[in-house]
């Protein structure tokens, strides 16, 4: 399995195609797609067979969680940053992508005022707020569901990295932004609808959101999305940029004393993972049909790590294997009974990083060799251990 | 008897008519008569009997007075088994049909009568507004300076022009200097407000009395110049001192929520800065400790001061065994991996406050507050100090200068710093790490429960009690260097401060934005915080 002594001499971005593990993920999640689209498309719906359009939502939302994961995986697998900040990316992407369905209302909204969305005309606005001019144009809040995550993560990882503010404190830090952006969106006078968010979308693209074809496109463009953010990813950690980012999770100040610009390195992996973590929003919001502020809840950040600790950190495969397991869990406990959620959840927590610190990768075959190059634990623990 | 209080009770028994009870202490005889003439007289005549009584120089007038105006001053009609007809009675109990009753001359409690045998002595409102007056004329003569003072603060508006005379022969009289200043003052106002009288607005300046201001207000639009101008000069000196009074109120609540913040973290301090361990549970181990105090409360009903004093060593309890069983059961598995250990704890807060919602409730808890902690300390007059956030202040210093004791000056703190240094040396030298481990859990989280404690006299007691804290606590400590406990003080008490000088001009939310932002600019310059670790035990 020397995937990762691949030679050097491909092009970076071909080279993720020739992987194994690459071939096989792609292999399965195109499979799935296709499965659900035929048996929702082919199937009667009394069969038992037939896919729902509510499920195809769903899956949709899982396949969302699951970049989610991997953005979170790549900086914190790869590059040794644990960031309790992604949801907020997650939530701008989002927020962008609301605006956009916001301004597509039109006059059908419940005051049917031609340019206001509702809540604004409930807070007696006089005119839209400057900065959601644009949003009616689909192309401007596509390239701002990657320029909103993008530049908080560039000004914010600028003012980390540059201070070398890494580890324990570099997550508590992200936990606080996210928690600071959480009160503010919470706020009415934010112009993001506070606590109630942006919600009571009506199309996408020309497209009504209520139909099924439309429910479907969605979770076909987001298994798309996902594809193509596991390629990006994959592709980033198998260049040379990759290794040096996995020598500075292994050995900071070793990297830097050999010469390598570090907090450069933070940099780009930090961002490019902040914009997959945008774009995972931007898909959420249409096919869940909300966003509101509690998507920057501390706890929302912190269970997406959880998600990629029970599906291995380090194998991005496993980020999305941990993101459909826990959510499926989710789905069915707080169905079943609520309360036992919040249990269930804390224990996973204890028990995945006490029993199981290489996830549920670590008991796939195969994945023992490929660890030997590529280990957080052996010789990333080494190195805290003696700090 | 002093002979200053006779005098003074002659006196006012002289300006208040009635020469012919002109006696030190006025018998019972004529204490019957009186009353029997309030009770006999018609409205109009009332007036000047409640002046009479006031001034009979007795004791119990007030009593009487205070009874009448809540009409419960009543005659008996008829003779009964406790008392013969036309005794006068104070009804203590007036709910069912048999009402309890204190003889009013004796002030004895006689028994019960039927409602129907007692004559309640009839009042009007009129009577009633005359006789807020006269009582705090009464209060205005006992022994005691405190409710002489408390009398001639509430004079303060209501001074009439009957009262007026009486009360400026009481001044001249009065030895105490501040109820001699409050009772100028009141006669101030009246002439400020009745007279237009320039002179008198002299007395009210710098004045912090809401009257005071309100009568300067009135005579700042009034038509003559020289009234209207001397009280606009006495508003801009009252405006300066309100202005140094809410300084002085921003800092102080600043500097109590700065203690709890101090609180909340210290804990943290301890482990994170000593053991390098995050722990996200840190904010449910402060939730323990508030709900030992509501469960302390619910043993001992009707004893909460008692109850929140024995809280204190049990939250420490409770908290320090909480901390140990999570050290032992999780957190001494997962050594030198902060990340996982702050993964691993966290998911042990989700477990806790699941476990309180399903086993207490998810509805907030109330926890009474003692008697001796309500209230509050009158600084001056625009500025009351909460006694409850001066009890926290007191208490989180105290724990500070416990911790501090206990680091620098037991083996135990010479231990938990020599594992801190280098813990393979340390061991090597003999000292049980594992055992020092646990100790210094223990200690965090039982300050935890400490602050939990604390807290729950200032907040609701709920499930998410935790939750709230955890952020602020964790900033607390980055904001002033890992494993320094004078950090924690500072920047805890910065923080709140800081937090209380934003919130005037940005709302609470902002305000708590803008100090999150203020430590993530901060932590550029500091990366390690206010006092950051020198030494080798830096270069973690």
């Amino acid at each position: 399995m020397s995937t990762t002594n691949t030679s050097y001499s491909q092009s970076w971005l071909t080279r993720p195609f020739t992987e194994r593990s690459t071939q096989i993920f792609l292999g399965v999640l195109f499979a799935a797609m296709a499965v659900v689209t035929f048996l929702h498309v082919a199937m009667p719906q009394d069969s038992a067979l037939y896919v729902s359009s509510y499920t195809v939502t769903l899956l949709g939302k899982y396949l969302c969680y699951a970049l989610l994961a991997v953005a979170v995986d790549l900086v914190w697998g790869y590059l040794g940053i644990l960031s309790l900040g992604h949801g907020a990316f997650f939530a701008l992407g989002g927020y962008a992508m609301g605006m956009y369905l916001m301004r597509q209302i039109g006059d059908r909204g419940v005051y049917g005022d031609p340019v206001l969305p509702d809540f604004m005309v409930f807070l007696n606005w006089e005119s839209l707020p400057w900065y959601w001019h644009g949003f009616d144009m689909a192309w401007f809040a596509f390239v701002m569901v990657l320029l909103a995550p993008g530049i908080l993560a560039l000004v914010f990882g600028f003012l980390a990295f540059r201070s070398r503010v890494t580890g324990v404190y570099l997550s508590i830090i992200t936990q606080a932004l996210t928690f600071a952006l959480m009160l503010a969106f919470f706020r009415n006078e934010m112009g993001f609808g506070g606590n109630n968010g942006l919600t009571d979308f009506k199309d996408i693209l020309g497209f009504d959101l209520r139909t099924d074809a439309t429910r479907l496109g969605l979770f076909l463009a987001t298994g798309v999305a996902l594809a193509i953010g596991y390629v990006i990813c994959r592709a980033i950690v198998g260049s040379k940029l990759g290794r040096v980012s996995v020598a500075c999770r292994d050995a900071e100040a070793r990297t830097r004393f050999i010469g390598y610009r570090v907090e450069r390195v933070q940099l780009f992996v930090f961002v490019v993972s902040a914009m997959l973590a945008g774009v995972a929003g931007s898909l959420y919001v249409p096919q869940v049909g909300i966003i509101n502020p509690s998507e920057f809840s501390p706890l929302f950040s912190i269970e997406i790590v959880v998600w990629v600790a029970l599906g291995g950190r380090a194998t991005l495969y496993g980020a999305v294997i941990g993101a459909l397991i826990v959510n499926y869990a989710k789905t069915v406990f707080t169905g079943v009974m609520p309360d036992a959620w919040l249990f269930a959840l804390g224990a996973l927590f204890v028990l995945v990083t006490v029993f199981l610190p290489k996830g549920i990768a670590g008991l796939l075959p195969g994945f023992r060799k490929k660890q030997q190059d590529d280990d957080p634990k052996t010789t990333g623990t080494e190195r805290e251990a003696t700090a | 008897m002093s002979i200053t209080r006779s005098l003074k009770q002659l006196l006012m028994a002289c300006l208040l008519t009635l020469p012919a009870l002109v006696h030190a202490q006025a018998s019972d005889e004529q204490a019957q008569s009186l009353l029997k003439q309030l009770a006999d007289a018609s409205y109009a005549e009332k007036g000047r009997i409640i002046n009479d009584i006031a001034g009979s120089g007795d004791e119990r007038a007030r009593q009487w007075l205070e009874a009448f105006a809540d009409g419960k001053l009543a005659r008996v009609e008829e003779d009964t088994d406790v008392a013969p007809a036309d005794t006068f009675v104070i009804v203590l109990e007036n709910r069912g049909r048999d009402w309890t009753v204190a003889d009013a001359l004796t002030g004895d409690e006689i028994g019960e009568i039927s409602r129907r045998n007692l004559d309640s002595i009839r009042i009007n409102n009129a009577l009633r507004g005359e006789l807020d007056g006269i009582l705090s004329v009464i209060d205005l003569k006992v022994d005691d300076p405190e409710q002489r003072l408390a009398a001639a603060r509430g004079l303060r508006g209501s001074v009439d022009d009957a009262m007026v005379e009486n009360l400026s022969e009481l001044m001249a009289e009065e030895e105490n200097n501040s109820v001699k200043a409050a009772l100028e003052e009141a006669i101030a106002i009246y002439r400020v407000e009745e007279l237009g009288d320039v002179d008198a607005v002299e007395t009210l300046s710098g004045s912090l009395n809401s009257q005071a201001r309100a009568a300067l207000n009135a005579a700042s639009r009034s038509d003559d110049a020289a009234l209207a101008k001397a009280a606009k000069e006495a508003m801009v000196s009252i405006e300066q001192k309100l202005k140094m009074n809410r300084a002085a109120e921003t800092l102080y609540f600043g500097l109590s929520l700065g203690s709890v913040l101090v609180l909340a973290a210290i804990g943290l301090a301890i482990t994170f800065g000593v053991m390098g361990v995050i722990n996200m549970a840190h904010g449910e181990l402060i939730m323990l400790g508030a709900y030992t105090t509501w469960g302390m409360q619910q043993l001992l009903p009707g004893q909460p001061g008692l109850a929140l004093i024995l809280s204190i060593p049990a939250g420490f309890l409770v908290a320090a065994l909480a901390g140990i069983a999570i050290e032992r059961s999780v957190i001494q598995f997962l050594k030198g991996r902060p990340l996982e250990t702050l993964l691993a704890t966290f998911g042990i807060s989700l477990i806790l406050q699941q476990l309180v919602r399903t086993v207490i409730s998810p509805l907030n808890r109330t926890v009474i507050t003692p008697e001796w902690m309500s209230g509050s300390f009158m600084v001056n007059e625009g500025l009351f100090l909460t006694l409850n956030r001066l009890y926290i202040i007191g208490f989180s210093l105290v724990v500070f200068a416990g911790l501090m004791l206990i680091m620098r000056k037991t083996r135990l703190g010479l231990e938990v710093r020599a594992v801190t240094q280098n813990r393979a040396m340390a061991r090597s030298m003999g000292i049980k790490a594992t055992r020092v481990d646990i100790m210094t859990f223990a200690l965090g989280s039982g300050v935890a429960g400490l602050a939990g404690v604390a807290l729950s006299q200032i907040t609701n007691v709920g499930p998410n009690l935790g939750q709230n804290y955890i952020i602020d606590s964790f900033m607390v400590v980055v904001f002033g260097g890992v494993g320094n406990l004078w950090g924690t003080l500072v920047a805890g008490l910065s923080l709140g401060t800081i937090n209380q000088l934003l919130e005037p001009w940005a709302g609470a939310v902002l305000a708590k934005i803008l100090v999150l932002v203020f430590i993530i600019l901060f932590i550029q310059k500091r990366p390690r915080g206010l006092f950051p670790q020198k030494g080798r035990a830096a270069e973690g």
